[in-house]
């Protein structure tokens, strides 16, 4: 058991913005609500996964909607009180802890921000280690973890409370009942036990990205390669070095889907890589070779200070490093490619690992 | 008939003027102080510029000015007005109360007057709530007397503007047309947060415009001259007077942005990190192909996060007037406020009894200005630190905006250059070319008029074609209103960005639109 404060949430928002892999929200909001929260309620109790009885209630907590909705409509901080509590009485029994539902972006955050208020503990895990777009895309479910009952709650006051047959039906209910209440709701899901979670979730996920937001902003201070320092950090690899010059972007189904260009400089002169998104990016190619594809992590990295660039941050003339990063062996697994590998993205192709992929392309 | 134009850039410490005739050939250019009540400084180097000039004043046609003031009262804190913070949008945005993560001083200064009222938008444009009309009406009486402006933002305004403008209306009708009102829909785009603290700064420097509006026109007048008048913006284009008081903030930057483009006109560069070091601010920015490069994400201002569209500039609070502080144990504190124009009378080699920059440079015999034996006493370890720091703050800089680990160009202007040495780390080579003093004031003279739109399209409504011809329809109109040729306005800038995450194919679009000035 350790304490968050202000200094750790700073770390922890880059680090989420980095496993978000170009999507999952700007953390920025999420940390501004969490430095708030710690300011008025005081710094909040991190349990590692042994640290919680094996019948004790968790409930992990989250937005659902467009972070551009959120980082307008600010939440009220109410909303994941109430669906906290909304989802507490249904049950029947006292939730012992909450935690993040991903390991990416501005998701990260708002558990934290929730348990500053409430004065509850954070379990230091999630269900992703990464950011994924839909609800039934997490550990939990590939375990067999049903997403519901679940509580969607907005600003207004508004508390849906669902039992939906699989969590697919869960993620396709909440995303039409999240335009009605304004584009950006809070939701408390998943509801587990500590033995479920000690099984299914992925550990020390907060303290990784704190790890990753920390070594960045040190390694400038200390005369390092921040990019060296992650992929260090990571087990990561580096896959393509250059200068974004194209980005081609449409919304189809409420996504940001597209393709960045990126024009090869230094070992990658006279090449082009291909980053292909859905929010998060998904696939990451040359001409010839696959270089790195979901559910391992794709992300795009500043060349020069190593801050991690959303998918919207993509401009003409980036500089970036793309680097690879192996998923969660979870994720790896059969039923793991199934739900989130390249097939269900739309990508005509199968699931290598970036070490494997990378192999192959030396050869 | 002849057309020529006046450019004058009013700096911390230097009024700069130039005349050009109409193919930009420099007729004349002076340099002269900054004065404390801004006017009399431009009346100055107006007069002079006019004089040395010798063109007759009915054929000065035009006459932009370029200033740094609204930057400098807020990086100093200084001359800033009473506001209130209106946000609209509860019970939503209650978790992130407004100023949060804006550095105490300026929380302190700026949030004396802060309400959250129940009402804005939507992102589809529905309501989150009625308007609190009677809120509203209470908050006005309370401020009234107490407040010079007030920032109003309510969420989603730049989707629907409605309950902004019936707060104004409110406010308007409780306080007069004395109170400035500044609408967070007019400034910023999506992101309440960033647009809220570029609203509260436009607030809080309204006051600081309107003087510097008056004291060009009545400088101009006074010389019997009646040109059309413009301000410079911070995207090296040029807006008209009464755009200027409305959206101050636009200026902010506008200095550094001319400087930028004239360093690149001087040196001949199209790509090269400038430098631009004056006497309370130094700024840096990137030209490419010879215009400044434009931030795209939040900017902070004087620690401030905000979203109003910028230059890529980083504004350090160094220049040569800024004040250095050593306290008895030997630690020292450079800035961020400056004597600026009172050099001459406040820092130590004049006379005075403020230790500067310049002070630390000339007892060091890195500049040759004033009386070197005035300040021969002090401890020359001590300054080398100060000095080492000082140049520290700009490579520092330097580092920030670059874009590669490649050292590029540096072309170093602005009155207080001398300062700094003739190798910088991160530059392949230090520029400091001939006339670099008054590259901002040509910079000024020779802009173009622009207008920018930045809104939530849904797309689904027109469809994509029609939605984008409208959002470049709707640029257009506003570099028209800003005073360009309606004939010869072109988009130069068009950018569209889905809303991630969410159905119905909401999309947020930005146009802009320039144009040469229109002649009449």
């Amino acid at each position: 058991m350790r304490y968050i404060g202000k200094e750790e949430i700073e770390n922890i928002a880059i680090g989420a913005a980095l496993l978000g892999t170009g999507g999952g929200g700007d953390p920025y909001i999420g940390k501004l609500m969490a430095l708030q929260a710690i300011e008025e309620y005081g710094p909040i109790k991190l349990l590692s996964i042994d640290e919680v009885p094996d019948d004790a209630l968790v409930v992990p907590t989250a937005m659902m909607g467009a972070p551009t909705v959120m980082i307008e409509k600010v939440p009220s901080g109410e909303e994941a009180i109430e669906s906290f509590q909304t989802l507490q009485n249904y049950l029947g029994k006292e939730i012992f802890a909450t935690m993040p539902i991903e390991a990416g972006g501005v998701n990260s955050l708002l558990p934290l921000a929730l348990a500053a208020r409430l004065g509850l503990p954070v379990i230091d895990a999630d269900g992703m280690g990464r950011a994924f777009p839909e609800l039934q895309m997490v550990t939990f479910h590939l375990d067999g973890v049903k997403a519901t009952p679940m509580v969607l709650s907005d600003e207004k006051g508004n508390n849906l409370l669902f039992n939906t047959i699989d969590s697919v039906w869960a993620e396709r209910i909440a995303r039409g009942a999240t335009i009605e209440m304004g584009g950006s709701v809070m939701l408390s899901i998943y509801p587990m036990t500590g033995k479920n979670i000690k099984q299914s979730a992925i550990h020390h996920s907060l303290t990784f990205e704190e790890q990753i937001g920390k070594a960045i902003r040190e390694a400038k201070k200390n005369n390092k390669n921040p990019i060296d320092e992650v992929i260090a950090l990571t087990n990561g690899y580096s896959l393509f070095k250059g200068k974004v010059t194209d980005i081609n972007r449409k919304t189809q189904q409420g996504f940001s889907k597209g393709t960045a260009t990126i024009e090869g400089l230094e070992e990658n002169k006279g090449e082009e890589c291909y980053l292909h998104f859905q929010n998060e990016h998904l696939l990451a190619e040359t001409k010839d070779n696959v270089l790195c594809v979901t559910p391992d992590l794709i992300t795009v990295l500043d060349k020069e200070t190593g801050m991690p660039i959303t998918t919207e941050g993509l401009k003409y003339g980036a500089r970036c490093v793309v680097i690879g990063i192996p998923a969660d062996k979870k994720w790896r697994t059969q039923k793991g490619i199934e739900v989130a590998g390249p097939r269900y993205f739309g990508y005509d192709l199968d699931f290598s690992p970036v070490e494997q992929l990378l192999r192959k392309e030396n050869n | 008939m002849p057309n020529y134009r006046i450019g004058i850039d009013v700096g911390g410490t230097h009024t700069d003027a130039v005349v050009i005739d109409e193919n930009y050939n420099v007729v004349a250019e002076v340099k002269a102080s900054t004065t404390e009540d801004v006017s009399s400084g431009i009346y100055d180097a107006l007069s002079k510029v006019v004089a040395s000039a010798n063109v007759p004043v009915n054929e000065i046609k035009h006459a932009m000015l370029g200033t740094t003031h609204c930057t400098n009262a807020i990086v100093e804190r200084k001359r800033l007005n009473n506001i209130a913070i209106v946000r609209i949008g509860a019970p939503a945005t209650l978790a992130i109360k407004p100023l949060v993560g804006v550095p105490d001083d300026l929380r302190e200064m700026l949030g004396k007057h802060v309400y959250l009222v129940r009402g804005g938008h939507e992102f589809d444009g529905r309501t989150i709530a009625e308007l609190d009309e009677e809120h509203l009406y209470k908050i006005a009486h309370e401020v009234k007397g107490k407040v010079d402006s007030v920032a109003i933002t309510s969420v989603f305004a730049p989707v629907s503007a409605d309950h902004e403008q019936r707060a104004a209306a409110i406010f308007q009708e409780v306080l007069g047309d004395e109170v400035a009102l500044s609408l967070s829909h007019e400034i910023g785009s999506v992101g309440l947060l960033e647009r809220e603290n570029a609203t509260i700064l436009n607030a809080a420097i309204v006051k600081v415009a309107r003087t510097t509006a008056s004291g060009f026109i009545n400088a101009l007048q006074q010389e019997g001259i009646h040109a059309q008048v413009f301000f410079g913006q911070n995207d090296g284009t040029l807006m008209s007077v009464e755009y200027t008081v409305k959206y101050p903030i636009l200026t902010i930057a506008c200095g550094p942005t001319n400087s930028l483009r004239g360093a690149s006109y001087l040196s001949d560069r199209a790509d090269a990190l400038v430098i631009d070091v004056g006497g309370t601010t130094t700024d840096v920015g990137v030209l490419v192909d010879s215009f400044p490069r434009q931030s795209f994400l939040a900017v902070e201002l004087g620690g401030v996060r905000t979203n109003f569209r910028m230059p890529d500039i980083t504004a350090i609070g160094l220049g040569g007037g800024t004040i250095v502080r050593i306290a008895e144990d030997e630690s020292f504190q450079i800035g961020p406020d400056s004597v600026g124009h009172k050099l001459p009378q406040k820092s130590l080699i004049f006379g005075g009894d403020t230790l500067t920059t310049t002070d630390v440079a000339v007892a060091l015999g890195i500049v040759e200005l004033g009386d070197p034996s005035k300040v021969a006493h002090l401890n020359k370890e001590l300054l080398q630190k100060i000095y080492d720091r000082m140049i520290e703050m700009v490579e520092e800089t330097i580092d920030k905006m670059k874009t590669s680990q490649e050292p590029i160009p540096v072309i170093l202007v602005g009155g207080g250059s001398v300062l700094f040495p003739g190798e910088l780390q991160g530059a392949s080579e230090v520029i400091k070319p001939t006339n670099a003093g008054v590259a901002n004031a040509i910079g000024s003279a020779i802009s173009q008029v622009s207008g920018q739109i930045e809104k939530i399209f849904s797309v689904d409504e027109l469809g994509r074609e029609k939605t984008m011809e409208l959002a470049k329809d709707m640029a257009r109109q506003e570099a028209i209103k800003a005073g360009a040729d309606p004939e010869q306005i072109y988009i130069v800038d068009f950018e569209d960005v889905p809303l991630a995450y969410l159905p119905g194919n909401a999309t947020k679009i930005r146009a802009k639109a320039a144009g040469p000035l229109f002649l009449n």
